[in-house]
């Protein structure tokens, strides 16, 4: 496989289809654990390292797996690799375990893994389907990082538990509640959208002259 | 004939299939076994670790915890760290300071909040027969509303809370109530937070509903409790 396509594969999740701005997948985490820096990027490497473990599994047990039972399996190989990011949070730390609370367990039935799972991992050969998930799985902690930084300021004037403002800073509460997750995720759908637009009428103007 | 068969999709054979989902729970079961196995130290560790920062942070003094329980017919019973209570029995630490003297006695209450249940540990001293303090242990209640409860000065200043067995040694002598915000004229009674009444609530009804039993059927034993054994 040429390094090429590697990258290609590994920048697939990261811009171009990225699951949280392009594809909006996997919104339930989004929304739900991004109050902060910390749980957005324990939340993105668990997800990660599903995507990645699952995509591997699935790629090489492909040939084996009939089309029949491939979505029980799926999810039976899913569900395996959350356990295991479900006792490691537990050994590493309690508070943090507190603090994802059910999402992690939530990530069995997270739609970018079973989706990356049937429609690329299914299909691929390990190499390129870790890559890929990879890429995805960064892409999503970036989606995830981009909400709980910015909610995480506004909301606690803090960032990554560091104070930022000082005494004198009034946070903007709402931005930790569950209406903060909807506006700042509109917010960089909307910039999202107009960076996509823009370049849409660059290419326009290129294409008449 | 051989035309009409033909036509059929290919199917899969049962066999295969039954083959290549038991294949598959095995290799997961052998994965989530050994993770399972190779965190459970650690895990036991840091639940055992949670406990004790949760009761020295509610009984400062202490340096060394106990874990016990106590029955409804009153038998007092050690527990081994993170071993459950008995049905019916109520699970509470006992705080030893440096020199193993009781620091106080720590144990769980939980009542509804604004948002959900919230769970706190309490501290009462045997000694001053009040409650102390407490900590939370899980809530979910609005950030700069309910949560003020931890910080908010004037709520703060409710403990020492009166918490002392009836004569019959049956309930407390007292029912320790949230009242609202200003009207506080029992120390026995919790003075309500302006704005946050219902979580203000829920840390009264959680102590109430753990110190009626636990306090009166610790009467008894506090003398077995003194040292640490």
């Amino acid at each position: 496989m040429s390094q090429a396509r590697n990258w290609d594969e590994f920048m697939e999740g990261i811009w171009r289809q990225n699951p949280v701005f392009v594809m909006v997948l996997g919104m339930c985490p989004t929304l739900a654990v991004t109050v902060s820096g910390i749980n957005a990027l324990s939340m993105g490497v668990a997800t990660t390292f599903v995507l990645i473990c699952s995509c591997g599994l699935v790629s090489l047990l492909r040939k084996l797996i009939p089309k029949e039972v491939r979505i029980a399996t799926y999810i039976v190989i899913i569900a395996t690799f959350v356990t295991v990011v479900d006792y490691v949070i537990q050994a590493v730390s309690l508070a943090l375990y507190d603090a994802l609370g059910a999402f992690i367990q939530l990530i069995v039935v997270n739609c970018i893994i079973l989706g990356r799972a049937e429609a690329h991992a299914s299909k691929t050969p390990p190499a390129p389907a870790m890559v890929n998930a990879l890429g995805m799985g960064i892409g999503f902690t970036i989606g995830l990082l981009a909400l709980g930084c910015v909610r995480e300021i506004l909301g606690a004037g803090t960032l990554f538990g560091i104070s930022l403002f000082g005494a004198g800073f009034q946070p903007w509460v709402v931005m930790v509640l569950p209406p903060g997750g909807f506006f700042v995720l509109g917010a960089w759908l909307l910039l999202f959208a107009a960076l996509e637009r823009r370049k849409q009428r660059k290419l326009a103007e290129v294409r008449h002259v | 004939m051989s035309h009409a068969t033909d036509l059929l999709p290919e199917t899969t054979p049962t066999a295969a299939m039954i083959r290549t989902l038991g294949l598959i729970a095995m290799i997961c079961g052998v994965i989530i076994v050994a993770a399972y196995q190779g965190t459970y130290a650690a895990v036991q560790e840091n639940k055992r670790i949670a406990v004790e920062r949760a009761v020295f942070k509610v009984i400062p003094r202490a340096k060394s915890i106990a874990e016990y329980a106590v029955s409804s017919a009153g038998e007092l019973k050690k527990l081994g760290a993170g071993e459950a209570a008995p049905t019916g029995s109520i699970k509470f630490y006992a705080g030893y300071d440096e020199a193993a003297r009781l620091a106080g006695i720590a144990a769980e209450g939980a009542a509804k909040g604004y948002a959900d249940t919230v769970r706190i540990l309490f501290a009462w001293d045997p000694a001053a027969a009040s409650v102390t303090g407490f900590g939370v242990v899980a809530m979910r209640e609005t950030p700069g509303i309910g949560d003020k409860i931890l910080v908010d000065a004037e709520f703060l200043a409710n403990f020492p809370l009166e918490a002392k067995p009836s004569d019959d040694r049956l309930v407390l002598a007292h029912e320790i109530r949230t009242v609202k915000h200003g009207s506080k004229t029992n120390p026995w009674e919790v003075d309500a937070i302006a704005g946050a009444t219902i979580t203000s609530r829920a840390i009264g009804k959680a102590i109430n509903d753990t110190a009626q039993t636990l306090v009166p059927r610790l009467a008894p034993h506090l003398d077995k409790l003194k040292e640490k054994s």
